[in-house]
Formats: structure tokens, C-alpha cells, sequence
């Protein structure tokens, strides 16, 4: 086994225990704590893949921007200690065989399909910033401008929808 | 220029998508086997990133940029999800007290 291949699988170990954990740990702190950790490892595999710009917008927005909005919003809801009750013992096996059911389904056709188009063996860098940048402001010009538009409205509908309405009766 | 390490050599493209279908999976049941809605923003994320990571890798299979822009887009959209669907979990919590998603029956009459 080449160091590629170990640095693949420790990564994709974690990924998957750390998301598991994420489900399974009652503490929705430990939750967003072991989702830090599976973004990580995610992060890890977007730098085997030779895309360092997303790596490093990965780790800005994920692990910073997400994961505070996450926590902030735990502590400020007070959900630090264990009071989330269990669904009833059904719905969760219910969900559990749903679940099996749809990992088989989709390990199954992953592993039946052929390979239509062969590997690109292109050497030239696509995933750096100078690369992505062209193709962005290139062909992807007028979305990134509505992204743009997008952010700012979500920013607007967050401070009305958490604004308390002291002038209800007025 | 340094020749780029070349993953998709020694790592099988199948490798990604079996690891994007578990994560994906893992999601799916989170969503259906928590009952914080907290939580459950986590695991769509979860969903999310797993789409994320097979873009990432089939971009670097097929050599084109344009499945990153994608990733980038849907990082993009997933930060403004999440705020606006934290900030109604808050508006929710103020009113009801909880964020239970079988406490949110008002509209089930």
C-alpha cells in the first residue's frame, strides 16, 4: 500500500466514525464537535484531490462560519445538557432499516455501474485559485453575481426574522 | 512546475463514490432517527458535503473546473440554508420552547 492509499483510508475512517458519532451522541454539542471532524476530514480528501482553493474555502466557511453559527445557536438555546428525548423504539428501527436499505441500494448500483468516460490524464492545475477564478468569472460570471444577491437576502431575512416585534399592538 | 499527485491513479474513482453513498446514508438516518432539529441541520449538512466531495473527485476525473465552481456554489447556498433555518429554529424556540420537531404540530391541527 502506497502513503496515498493509507492517507485515503485513515481519512475516509474518520469521516465515517465521526459522522456515525455525529448521529449517534446524544449531546447535540459532542454532535457539532464530531461534524467539525468529519468537515476536516473532508477538507483532507478536497487536498488529495489537488483542489486547494476549496480546501481553504472549506475550512473557512465549514469549520468557521458553519460550525460557530451551530454552536452559537446550542448555547444560546440552552441545548448544552441531555434533555432531547428518543423517538419511540419503532420509529428508530424504522429509520435504521430505512437507512440500511438505501446505503445497499446505493453501494450496489455504485458498484455495478461501468466506467463510460476514461480517466482525464491532464496534468494541468485546475483546482488552484488563479485556475478556478477564470472559470468563474469566464463562464460562471452571473451566477457568482446572484450568489452574491442571494447571501445578502438570506442576511436580510435573518435580522427580520430574529428581530422581536415590540410593536405588535401598534 | 512539480507534476501533480495524481490520487485518482492509486485510489479507484469507485472508492469516492462508495465513501460519498455511506456519508450520504449516514445523513439520511440521522434525519430520520434524531428528533433535535439542530441536529438534524447537521446531518443535511453531512448530506451536503458528501454530494460535495463526489463533485470534487469526478472534477478531477474529468479534469474539469467546473465541477468546483459547483462546490463552491453549493458551499455558498448551504451558509445562507443555515442561517436562515437557525434563525426560524430560534424564532420557534422563543415561542414554543423547544426545537422538538414532534413538539411542531400547529399546523397539524
Amino acid at each position: 500500500m502506497s502513503l496515498v492509499e493509507i492517507t485515503f483510508l485513515i481519512l475516509s475512517v474518520i469521516a465515517i466514525g465521526s459522522a456515525l458519532m455525529t448521529v449517534l451522541s446524544k449531546n447535540p454539542i459532542h454532535s457539532a464537535i464530531y461534524l467539525l471532524i468529519c468537515f476536516s476530514s473532508i477538507a483532507g480528501h478536497y487536498l488529495l484531490l489537488n483542489a486547494q482553493f476549496l480546501f481553504i474555502v472549506h475550512i473557512i466557511v465549514y469549520s468557521g462560519a458553519i460550525m460557530v453559527l451551530f454552536l452559537t445557536t446550542l448555547m444560546l438555546l440552552n441545548l448544552n445538557e441531555e434533555t432531547e428525548q428518543h423517538k419511540p423504539a419503532m420509529a428508530r428501527l424504522g429509520a435504521l432499516v430505512a437507512a440500511i436499505i438505501l446505503g445497499l441500494v446505493l453501494v450496489a448500483a455504485v458498484s455495478k455501474t461501468a466506467t463510460l468516460m476514461p480517466m482525464n490524464n491532464n496534468t494541468v492545475d485546475i483546482g488552484s485559485i488563479k485556475a478556478l477564478g477564470k472559470v468563474l468569472m469566464d463562464e460562471y460570471f452571473y451566477p457568482f453575481e446572484f450568489i452574491s444577491i442571494l447571501l445578502l437576502s438570506a442576511m436580510v431575512g435573518v435580522v427580520l426574522l430574529t428581530k422581536k416585534e415590540k410593536t405588535a399592538v401598534a | 512546475m512539480t507534476p501533480m499527485l495524481a490520487i485518482l491513479d492509486v485510489v479507484s474513482i469507485k472508492y469516492y463514490l462508495i465513501l460519498s453513498a455511506f456519508l450520504f446514508t449516514i445523513g439520511v438516518f440521522g434525519v430520520l432517527f434524531r428528533r433535535n432539529a439542530i441536529t438534524i441541520f447537521m446531518c443535511v449538512e453531512l448530506m451536503l458535503n458528501s454530494v460535495n466531495l463526489l463533485l470534487v473527485a469526478f472534477s478531477t476525473y474529468h479534469h474539469d473546473a467546473s465541477g468546483q465552481v459547483f462546490v463552491f456554489f453549493v458551499m455558498a447556498v448551504a451558509a445562507a440554508e443555515v442561517a436562515v433555518g437557525l434563525a426560524i429554529l430560534v424564532t420557534i424556540f422563543r415561542n414554543i420552547h423547544s426545537v422538538d420537531i414532534d413538539d411542531l404540530k400547529a399546523l397539524k391541527n
